[in-house]
């Protein structure tokens, strides 16, 4: 048991962190939300540049040859800044989906060019009314001619009006709620028939309702094999839901420190408010919840990259859970504590709270996780 | 990074797990894990068992005949242990006077008190609590005063756990009354059998004998037995706090009850089927083993940072505080789970004593337990005082 990190794991943290310090400032980071899809194009060159979007990639093709781990330390890093840029739609999800099961063309047609900053990948998977089900599809992609016609809603898409490019789940075979018969695709934004309605999220990012309609793709849009696609989708889904985690470590440490550091300044009654133990129980408990979601989030990463499905399942849903319990808690309380002032749009706390608090909304709330977890529970047999 | 056990550590718990599967009688772990009252010779037979291995005292560095063991093999053996259902070893003597006396004893008080803790020949209890003294332990009124070589030992302590079997107390008592009250506090050692003292049971809520009040009426007590300086006392209890705080959390003993829980509950019904099959019971026992699995990653990590030469210190109060939270849950759980058959109260079937039980153990021991483990939140520092400890110590409010 190790706990501390590798040399070039520093590395990577200390080149994230110095990034997040120096060019996500409170003013920096309003301005790149101005930009075209809520990001700024520069920043994710840079970020290409640093050789950030190659993290979880083999070495062959410009990329990092990291593992899970190494993408907490990015997520985590990332968290501190609120960084903006669609790292969790391009790399973490759809990239490392294209990487695992794409064929040998796609791979050369999507993995060099999204390492360097230049295509930009989402995935659409989500749809209006399956909430957080992995394998609930109504999307469907009809065999036609060498290819397949697709037609659905996907709904909520993160950074679905900035992608060239998708991933679609989309159903070949069986009845909306069936775990088999579901493909995964990769469509162009600009395909006859796709249509992207774009808008900002709550929490300062940008998402968009993506719908098909009849859209023509070749058979070799097909990822993986036909009908077969409810695994990838589950290790797709699980690997956002870490990332999303550790991106909330990041932000959780930031709003424990913003109010503790506001405990010790804010003078009420002739004292320092953080005189009062009412409050200091309350900063205790925040550094508690941080702790047990650091703690799960590096289990849940640990777990991703040991392959093993149902160590992995475990693992991710009890960190998801606890970030979204924690995160509310943290999220709740640092505007509480901190009063009037975290709630203004100026004060940069409210922005780490919502945050913090809308990660419970992407990849699994607590209770979505809480019920995956209670279902392969391991019950002890009895005589 | 590697959150996994080095092959050498794996081993270790092997050798643990034979250990157990060998030695541990099978009448004890089913004491612990049915909740029926252990007594003393069950303590002190244990102990002796594990004594004979050289695994008595598992803080204990080699010189003093302890294992010296790394603190991951430390916790390996509490987490081991405590699921296989062996009996706690009591702190009193092995993991609270022993420290203090090793660090701040004469050479004579090593040799002649730390053996007998080590084999179990001595039983020990812990003279802190008074009536007025509890939270706020320095404002303690016991009083020895110096008469020629010995002390003379006036007052009152209380909630001393286990006290009735004891050969010794070790006690903080105030030999100043001038000075600030930190400042005039002793850290004395009293052998039980002196003339004077007399120890009156207090009976808890769930009908059990297990802390006592003690009286001190002109208690004559050598002056050899006062440990380290006169006055210095409050140092060395406070040094117990940053000390030997390992298994803390209770991992162990956390994924025992919760084992147990989901075992009750595979044999408890509800509407007809097994009630873990219950969609919002059975959420609930994953919403607990969750927290504990957080748990868990948060203790070894505080464990791979003392392993690295760390102090513990107030994060150890985190670990206290979520560990006690989550059993007096399961605690809670398992009385619910056993339904009306919570209500009956038939301590005497629990000491195996009374044929005319109503219902298995797990049900009748279900509501004393839950009673009894109110004291883990108040008990070696309340939660609110850890509270205060981090809010102090780590944030520096």
């Amino acid at each position: 048991m190790d706990f501390s990190l590798t040399d070039e794991q520093r590395m990577l943290q200390d080149t994230v962190e110095r990034l997040v310090q120096d060019q996500y400032g409170f003013e920096q980071r309003r301005g790149y939300m101005q930009e075209k899809g809520g990001f700024s194009r520069d920043m994710w060159n840079q970020i290409a540049e640093l050789g950030l979007l190659g993290v979880p990639f083999p070495e062959e093709i410009g990329g990092f040859g990291g593992g899970a781990i190494e993408t907490m330390l990015v997520m985590e890093a990332f968290g501190k800044g609120l960084v903006l840029e669609p790292y969790v739609a391009s790399v973490v999800t759809s990239g490392q989906l294209i990487a695992d099961a794409g064929s040998d063309a796609q791979k050369e047609a999507i993995l060099e060019p999204l390492v360097g900053g230049e295509l930009v990948l989402a995935f659409a998977h989500g749809e209006p009314d399956s909430r957080y089900s992995n394998t609930q599809v109504a999307t469907r992609a009809e065999r036609s001619g060498a290819g397949y016609t697709i037609t659905g809603h996907k709904a909520v898409v993160l950074h679905g009006d900035s992608a060239d490019k998708f991933v679609i789940s989309a159903r070949t075979s069986g009845d909306t709620m069936d775990a088999d018969g579901l493909s995964l695709f990769l469509v162009d934004a600009d395909a006859k028939g796709v249509s992207i309605q774009g808008y900002p999220t709550i929490d300062g990012l940008h998402a968009a309702e993506v719908k098909l309609n009849g859209v023509q793709v070749s058979e070799d849009a097909l990822i993986g094999q036909e009908g077969k696609a409810a695994d990838l989708i589950e290790l797709t889904q699980d690997r956002g839901a870490m990332a999303v985690c550790a991106e909330a470590v990041g932000a959780m440490g930031v709003a424990c420190d913003l109010t503790l550091d506001y405990l010790k300044q804010r003078k009420q009654f002739g004292m320092p408010i953080g005189a009062f133990q009412s409050v200091q129980h309350r900063m205790v408990e925040m550094r508690m919840e941080l702790e047990q979601a650091r703690s799960a989030t590096l289990k849940a990463a640990a777990k991703l990259d040991s392959g093993d499905p149902v160590e992995r399942r475990r693992a991710v849903s009890i960190a998801k859970h606890q970030v979204g319990i924690g995160g509310r808690f943290v999220s709740e309380q640092s505007i509480q504590l901190h009063g009037g002032i975290g709630m203004t749009e100026e004060y940069y706390l409210a922005h780490f709270a919502k945050r913090i608090a809308m990660i419970d909304n992407q990849f699994g709330d607590a209770d979505a996780h809480l019920d995956r977890f209670s279902a392969q529970m391991d019950v002890p047999k009895t005589a | 990074m590697d959150i996994n056990f080095t092959p050498e550590e794996e081993a270790f718990r092997q050798e643990v797990r034979s250990f157990l599967k060998e030695k541990l009688p099978r009448e004890m772990s089913d004491k612990v894990l049915n909740h029926k009252h252990l007594t003393k010779d069950d303590l002190v037979n244990w102990q002796k068992i594990l004594y004979e291995k050289g695994w008595a005292a598992p803080g204990w560095p080699k010189k003093h005949g302890g294992p010296g063991w790394t603190p991951v093999q430390k916790s390996i053996f509490e987490e081991e242990t405590a699921r296989a259902g062996a009996p706690p070893l009591l702190p009193f003597g092995l993991a609270m006077v022993a420290p203090v006396i090793m660090n701040f004893g004469s050479e004579e008080q090593k040799e002649r008190f730390l053996p007998p803790i080590l084999s179990a020949d001595a039983w020990w209890c812990q003279g802190y609590s008074e009536p007025g003294a509890g939270s706020d332990l320095a404002s303690l009124k016991t009083r020895a005063e110096r008469e020629g070589d010995h002390y003379i030992v006036n007052g009152q302590k209380t909630w001393t756990t286990l006290g009735q079997h004891a050969d010794w107390i070790f006690c903080l008592v105030r030999t100043n009354q001038e000075v600030k009250k930190q400042e005039g506090i002793s850290f004395l050692l009293i052998d039980m059998n002196t003339p004077g003292i007399s120890v009156r049971p207090i009976q808890l809520l769930d009908g059990g004998h297990e802390v006592n009040e003690v009286f001190f009426d002109n208690v004559k007590v050598p002056a050899e037995n006062l440990v380290g300086e006169e006055n210095k006392g409050w140092t060395y209890a406070k040094f117990l706090l940053g000390h030997e705080r390992s298994g803390i959390a209770g991992i162990g003993r956390g994924k025992m009850e919760l084992t147990r829980l989901k075992e009750i509950a595979s044999k408890e019904q509800k509407n007809g089927r097994p009630l873990i099959d219950d969609p919002s019971f059975r959420a609930r026992i994953a919403r607990i083993e969750m927290d504990l699995d957080a748990l868990e990653m948060t203790d070894l990590r505080v464990t791979a940072a003392v392993q690295q030469g760390q102090a513990p210190g107030p994060e150890a109060s985190m670990l206290k505080i979520k560990g006690t939270e989550i059993r007096q849950e399961i605690y809670h759980r398992v009385r619910e789970a056993v339904g009306p058959y919570a209500l009956p109260f038939q301590p005497e079937a629990l000491d195996g004593q009374t044929d005319d039980a109503v219902a298995p153990d797990y049900a009748l021991s279900a509501a004393p337990t839950y009673f009894n483990n109110r004291k883990l939140t108040i008990f070696g520092g309340s939660n609110e005082i850890q509270k205060n400890i981090v809010a102090k110590m780590i944030l520096g409010l």
